[in-house]
């Protein structure tokens, strides 16, 4: 890893962790975010960590900027090591996969698609290697994830599967996005998943839709109502496979309120994690499901 | 107080000059596209320099007004008429209770920024008024105006004057010839070979017709060729993609190589696409301004050429302050 800094225009200092995704990348990233937020510079507007980058902007009026650059760099040089343990939650988001939305949605953009033949969900499961979408979807829904940005569009999570690389699911963008995507449908791209928290644009492979809003500008919604937007960086998901009665009985329970995210705390170690990564999501699993 | 909309033109939005804050949550900063000319329409009324405006594209609304006002019409050049009767843009005028403001058609430039004594009275969401379309939020009930909605309108200043002027040096007008759009090369610049780096500032490209508030798409110029690597993991499979990352205001993303696109003030925030370069702060105001079809070229300029462009805009920004202090 070997870190970039780039301006964005005399606004924005771009700062590239590492070219390629990796935890290692995003918990620097997040990291150096953090500690630059601690330090209440004047003239930094807002930091936006991402998956493996993030970004300062700021009033070059107030601070210049190379002034600021220097200060990311020295940031850089006075830390010790990466903080490797986050307080976070582990969240879980019921998926109902193969749904009729999606599923219309993707057959109206069969043109702009890999493989007009089959749906996403398909084309996914025989690229990533497995023989039916019934293995895809447990490969997708047993293992954890973790959220290593947020947006796109408001409040949408970037998820990254806490498995070993080789069996990371991988799926290309479509070839040319769609002007449309359902919202709350769970997406793929890269070595990425999602969950569009609006509807609209989009070029990610579609898999399903879960029922779980995740943002409400009207702060209606019983756990949106402090605030608008559900995830944070660091943020573990595990998604879960429901039916169609599932998924029709918890829009009801969301429509009147009813509806309550199953959340656990955790203290996420990634030296653990990268000693055991099997061993570790079944701890995630018995945390979430067990207490 | 409020007024009517009989119609609502193209897409008319309320707008103050944004919600810095929320954009590491995929929340732009949104707010007036031309800062100016909202800055402009403001204090022609009476207003602070940030009270929320009416921002009107390619079309004005038609509004009829239920209390007595004062309003300035500035940016994209569209005559304003009550009952009718046309008024000067960039000048304040009386709109009477029971009459309505209508426009001609847009003349030049593409938006059009409707100030109104007391300024739009929307709710704050977020610490601002500024409508955020994809994300349904501020503004009133987080969309363009439609068919007899009802704007609220705050209390205005006592004694606003009617007949203020804004001088032509701070009107901008972008009328004919080639336009320049300055920018600062970088972000992932060295992605694409020389050959490109050269075709991309010396290629004329027009405006396409997906061209809004999240971003203008360019069009007609050469696509550019990358310098060949091995796709690093998780960016995707074409030489135009990277890791997703945050995407700076301004920057200029080219997917597949063929098509610029650069994010505006209700940008997406990150995404997975390169970007070669941002254009500088003091030349934003100019894209909101841009038709579709209206031919630019790029401007590479250094960090030093950009705070001095900066620096230029916000003498220019004070010069108005003077005027109407």
């Amino acid at each position: 890893m070997k870190t970039r800094y780039a301006h964005g225009g005399d606004e924005h200092i771009f700062v590239e962790i590492d070219e390629e995704m990796s935890l290692e990348a995003f918990f620097k990233s997040l990291t150096l975010a953090n500690s630059l937020r601690e330090k209440n510079i004047a003239g930094v507007t807002e930091i936006c960590p991402a998956n493996a980058s993030f970004q300062v902007i700021f009033n070059p009026d107030k601070i210049s900027p190379d002034a600021m650059l220097k200060e990311l760099k020295d940031l850089e040089k006075s830390l010790e090591e990466t903080k490797s343990i986050i307080d976070t939650r582990i969240i879980e988001v019921p998926v109902f996969y193969r749904d009729p939305w999606t599923e219309e949605t993707l057959m109206r953009y069969r043109d702009r698609h890999q493989d007009p033949k089959s749906t996403d969900i398909e084309y996914s499961a025989k690229i990533n290697g497995y023989n039916t979408v019934e293995d895809f979807i447990e490969a997708h829904s047993s293992s954890l994830w973790m959220v290593t940005m947020v947006g796109f569009v408001a409040g949408l999570p970037f998820v990254y599967q806490l498995v070993d690389r080789e069996r990371q699911i991988e799926v290309p963008k479509y070839i040319r996005p769609r002007t449309d995507t359902p919202k709350l449908t769970v997406g793929y791209g890269g070595c990425f998943g999602c969950i569009y928290s609006v509807k609209g644009a989009g070029g990610y492979q579609m898999f399903g839709v879960t029922p779980m809003p995740i943002y409400d500008p009207k702060q209606e919604i019983s756990y949106l109502k402090d605030f608008l937007v559900f995830f944070r960086p660091g943020d573990l998901i595990k998604f879960n496979s429901i039916d169609r009665s599932e998924y029709d009985e918890m829009l009801k329970e969301t429509d009147n309120g009813q509806f309550e995210p199953r959340i656990r705390s955790f203290s996420f170690s990634l030296e653990n994690f990268n000693k055991d990564m099997d061993g570790y999501n079944n701890i995630l699993k018995e945390a979430l499901y067990v207490n | 107080m409020s007024i009517k909309v009989i119609k609502p033109g193209l897409s008319t939005t309320v707008q103050d000059l944004g919600r810095p804050g929320y954009y590491h949550l995929g929340i732009p900063i949104s707010g007036g596209m031309d800062r100016m000319a909202l800055r402009a329409a403001n204090l022609l009324v009476g207003n602070n320099e940030g009270d929320a405006v009416l921002e009107a594209v390619f079309m004005g609304p038609e509004l009829k007004f239920i209390v007595d006002s004062v309003v300035g019409v500035t940016g994209g050049e569209m005559v304003p008429k009550i009952d009718g009767v046309a008024k000067k843009t960039w000048t304040s005028f009386e709109v009477k209770a029971g009459q309505t403001l209508g426009f001609e058609y847009l003349k030049h430039g593409a938006r059009t920024y409707i100030g109104i004594s007391g300024g739009v009275d929307v709710p704050i969401v977020l610490g601002s008024r500024s409508t955020y379309s994809l994300g349904a939020l501020g503004g009133l009930k987080g969309r363009p105006l439609i068919e007899n909605d009802k704007i609220p309108i705050g209390l205005a200043r006592k004694n606003v004057k009617i007949g203020k002027v804004v001088p032509e040096k701070f009107r901008r007008q972008i009328v004919g010839d080639l336009i320049k759009l300055r920018m600062l090369p970088g972000l992932y610049w060295h992605r694409i070979n020389d050959h490109s780096k050269k075709t991309f500032l010396a290629d004329s490209w027009g405006v396409a017709p997906e061209a809004d508030r999240i971003g203008y798409r360019f069009q007609g110029g050469n696509k550019l060729e990358f310098v060949d690597r091995k796709q690093p993991f998780g960016a995707g499979s074409d030489p135009s993609n990277i890791v997703d990352g945050c995407y700076p205001y301004g920057s200029i993303q080219v997917p597949g190589g063929t098509e610029p696109i650069v994010l505006h003030r209700d940008a997406v925030s990150g995404g997975g696409y390169f970007m070669l370069g941002t254009v500088i702060s003091a030349d934003m105001d100019i894209i909101a301004q841009l038709q579709p079809h209206t031919v630019v070229r790029f401007e590479s300029v250094d960090m030093n050429l950009a705070l001095k462009a900066r620096a230029e805009q916000n003498s220019l920004v004070s010069g108005l302050f003077s005027i109407f202090s």
